[in-house]
């Protein structure tokens, strides 16, 4: 093939939707370019292996870095500020804004909570009158999650709930002595807990992959490949079918277009040589995550798209929003002196609440689930800080030295449990980013410069989680730790970002006059560019994004398949 | 395993006395030394190249003086002595941990210079040498002083803060190696097949599986067996 023949499609991104578009476009026998502006990654190559590692294997304990802000062990290479890639934010924004820079994306070290939205959650304005409705419904997505639940694999429980929907579940594995102790408390204070969803493999999905060996380290990234990456499980099987053509540490700035406002390719930088390349392309699929694909829709100026792809409508860049969050957590003297055998389970928790006041009237909008955390950590930096702090709640003096401490840290180790809360906010128009003209990255492309505030339902929301959590861990016989924030911190509402479930900033819709997409996440204005990421969501559930984006990312590869096969496209 | 056939490469250095006169003035440990176990300098856990670049950076600077290292050692092992089976604070080479992460958080670096020179001071004051050169009774007649949050004598804020950023390092520092995972009896980071709280604990907190619960959980001997479902989402095999 020349480098002149284009490409049946050009995949922006390998996060979770590039991954699957590139697996899905593959297998359908199209040749692909994958562009991902990281590295060529794999969590097997011991070169960049960092499971199983023990803390002093690293010089600063598993410290973080601003390399590694979720610390030293972490997979991801990337973070809240990346060298030579600045973003800004408007005077009255606090926005955070999580990167990944390498094959995968950010599901190389994800929660892997893998949950699906219900029928409620595409219909939110039927319900509450605000915001606006999905152009699709839950039935048309879920065959689409049924095929991920398949292909991926993830574990998780029919529970028949009218919205979190059953899904193909592989089983949950035992909760451990904390999330028993939360399953107590939780009976006791009338909330609901059933086992979490998380896409890790307690069983054997194909021949390929590993199965988990409960080591509780998939944000290092699994080398058994147990848990979904979408390097390990989607990436590496489209690249062996050899349609594939990836190119690492490639920067797309734009996405070029043909006199007749069409997609002809895409313009980028090669990261080591600093050398532009252009590919051909007769589709382009954009997956480099909500904010970043409308960044290059945006800067894709020409003639026929004066302010920018697929931007007729000026929505491009609008409604983004966030996952709210808050957090709390209480010592449970009963953990005190306690057994201490491996109960590291998988990365991540084993049990949760999933939101269980839809029918109550509340003075917010929309809900949250709840996550639980705790248990016996493998040390790192920071173990032992503070080391006997709660025993000022049995009534003995803190501090001291000498080899006592040991006896301070057995006694305490392991006795913490804590919840965090993860909502749904009501996306608004006037939160947005836009290109910064002020400002370029090193590689010349303008930076995003957001704006975003959280609302009152946002604000009112925090405050029932906090009043929920002391509920919970009170139940759960635990002292309270830290101070329960009040109306002076928002109730201890996360910044907008924080949560990285950043989505909605190419939202999809039937009319084109106040959407970017069509219902198959196809641009309004270019109809051989597509958006797999995040951006094309209304509105973000009570849930975490992912199996949304990996579903939606599915169903629009096979709707370009199905339009090339038509010849439409 | 005694103490010496567990040190490997060890570092030592003289307590050598901050100003000439002192530490003979009250006849104390002058002249001594202190050892510590070396923590290797080379390191190999999946790093990028920036990564790697900013570690030799790092490892490349000196930022404590021979003097300051020494009164790391000596706080750090009166925090967590090392006449213990599983070893203490020197034997997990401290001071060389204390070096490196307060270089590499940077804003550790002036709390801990700035607590060294207010412990010398103070001992200096109260007993007529810096911290590592006035008799081991007298370092716990200061420590007493200052190992304690609770005192409210504003004169000791800054030794008690001191004091207690120190116990933070020394037990992160410890309990992050092996003699610390030895002492706190860590089993995990291995691969092992979780299959629910063991029986005896269970009882110990009164505490049990709901049937349910359990029926729905995986069974640990199919694992290895290919999933597979019926059309009504039940998992068959
Ligand atoms: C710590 C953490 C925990 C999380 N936990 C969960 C969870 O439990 N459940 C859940 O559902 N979600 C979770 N998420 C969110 C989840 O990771 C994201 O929703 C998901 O990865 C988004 O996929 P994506 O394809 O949109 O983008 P990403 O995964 O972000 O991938 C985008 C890729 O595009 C590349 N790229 C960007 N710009 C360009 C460009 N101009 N040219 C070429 N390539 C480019 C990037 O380098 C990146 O590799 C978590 C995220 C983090 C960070
Ligand atoms: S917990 Fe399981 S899936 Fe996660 S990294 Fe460890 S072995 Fe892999």
């Amino acid at each position: 093939m020349s480098a002149a023949d284009p490409y049946d499609a050009i995949v922006v991104g390998s996060g979770a939707g590039g991954g699957m578009a590139t697996w899905a476009l593959a297998r359908a026998g199209l040749r692909v370019a994958l562009v991902e502006a990281g590295p060529w990654y794999d969590p097997a190559d011991e070169a960049q292996r960092t499971q199983f590692r023990y803390p002093w294997e690293s010089p600063r304990r598993g410290a973080s870095t601003r390399l590694r802000p979720f610390g030293d062990f972490n997979a991801c290479i990337g973070g809240w500020e990346l060298d030579g890639e600045p973003f800004t934010t408007a005077d009255d924004t606090d926005f955070m804004w999580w990167r990944a820079r390498m094959l995968g994306g950010r599901t190389n070290h994800w929660g892997r909570i893998s949950l699906r939205f219900g029928p409620l959650d595409f219909k939110r304005r039927d319900s509450d009158g605000l915001g606006d409705n999905w152009p699709i419904g839950y039935e048309d997505l879920k065959p689409w999650y049924d095929k991920v639940d398949k292909l991926v694999g993830v574990f998780g429980t029919n529970e028949g709930l009218p919205n979190d929907p059953d899904g193909f579940f592989l089983p949950p594995p035992k909760p451990r002595l904390h999330e028993l102790y939360y399953i107590r408390s939780a009976r006791r204070a009338g909330i609901p807990v059933y086992p979490s969803r998380l896409s890790i493999l307690t069983k054997r999905i194909n021949k390929e992959r590993g199965v988990c060996v409960y080591c509780r380290q998939c944000s290092r990234a699994c080398g058994l490949h147990a848990d979904f990456s979408s390097s390990t499980v989607l990436i590496y099987p489209a690249v062996a079918t050899g349609r594939v053509d990836v190119y690492s540490n490639t920067m797309v700035r734009k996405v070029d277009t043909g006199a007749d406002g069409r997609a002809t390719g895409v313009s980028c930088i090669d990261r080591e040589n600093r050398r532009e390349l252009r590919l051909n392309g007769r589709t382009v699929v954009l997956a480099a995550s909500a904010c970043s694909s409308a960044r290059i829709l945006l800067n894709s100026i020409s003639a026929r798209h004066a302010s920018g792809l697929g931007n007729s409508s000026g929505h491009v860049g609008r409604y983004l929003h966030d996952s709210t969050g808050a957090s709390r957590a209480a010592f449970l003297p009963e953990l005190m002196d306690r057994d201490i055998y491996n109960e590291d389970g998988v990365g991540g928790m084993h049990v949760y609440t999933p939101w269980w006041l839809e029918d109550t009237q509340l003075d917010f909008a929309r809900g949250y689930h709840l996550e639980i955390g705790g248990g016996m950590n493998m040390p790192s930096y920071g173990f032992g800080f503070a080391a006997n702090q709660y025993k000022r709640f049995l009534g003995e003096r803190v501090g001291g030295y000498g080899n006592g401490l040991r006896d301070d840290i057995r006694r305490f180790y392991g006795s913490r449990l804590s919840i965090a809360c993860r909502g749904e906010s009501v996306p608004q128009y006037g939160n947005y980013c836009e290109l910064d003209p002020n400002v370029v990255d090193e590689w010349g492309i303008p930076a995003l410069r957001f704006h975003y505030r959280w609302t009152e339902q946002e604000i009112n929301q925090a405050r029932h989680m906090q009043d929920t959590m002391e509920e919970l861990l009170e139940a759960a016989g635990g002292v309270l730790l830290g101070d329960k924030p009040g109306p002076e911190r928002e109730y201890g509402l996360t910044r907008p970002g924080e949560i990285i479930h950043e989505v909605g900033t190419t939202r999809m819709g039937d009319d084109p006059a106040t959407s970017v997409t069509n219902r198959f996440g196809q641009l309004h204005d270019a109809d051989n560019v597509f958006v797999a990421d995040a951006g094309t969501f209304v509105s973000q559930a009570d849930k975490n994004p992912t199996w949304t984006i990996l579903a939606l990312a599915w169903r629009t590869s096979e709707h370009i398949v199905e339009q090339m096969r038509q010849r439409n496209l | 395993m005694n103490k010496t056939s567990r040190r490997e490469a060890l570092k030592s250095l003289l307590l050598a006395p901050l100003a000439a006169g002192l530490a003979s003035a009250t006849g104390c440990a002058a002249g001594g030394a202190v050892n510590w176990n070396e923590l290797p300098r080379e390191y190999s856990y999946g790093r990028t190249g920036a990564e790697r670049q900013r570690d030799r950076k790092l490892f490349a600077e000196t930022y404590f003086s021979e003097h300051e290292l020494v009164a790391i050692a000596v706080l750090c092992d009166i925090i967590l002595p090392s006449d213990h089976p599983n070893g203490g604070a020197l034997d997990a080479g401290l001071p060389e941990f204390v070096e490196f992460i307060v270089k590499d958080r940077g804003n550790l670096k002036l709390p801990v210079r700035g607590g060294i020179a207010w412990l010398d001071s103070y001992a200096i004051g109260e007993f007529g040498a810096d911290f590592a050169n006035i008799g081991e009774a007298q370092r716990l007649v200061i420590c007493d002083r200052i190992a304690w949050p609770d005192v409210e004598d504003p004169a000791l804020q800054p030794g008690i803060r001191f004091f207690s950023l120190m116990r933070d390092l020394t037990l992160t520092g410890y309990y992050t190696t092996e003699q610390g995972f030895r002492d706190l009896g860590y089993q995990g980071n291995v691969a092992n097949v979780w299959d629910g709280v063991p029986e005896q604990t269970l009882a110990r907190h009164g505490l049990r599986y709901e049937p349910e619960w359990l029926e729905k959980c995986v069974d640990q001997s199919r694992r290895d067996i290919i999933a597979s479902w019926d059309d009504d989402m039940n998992l068959t095999s």
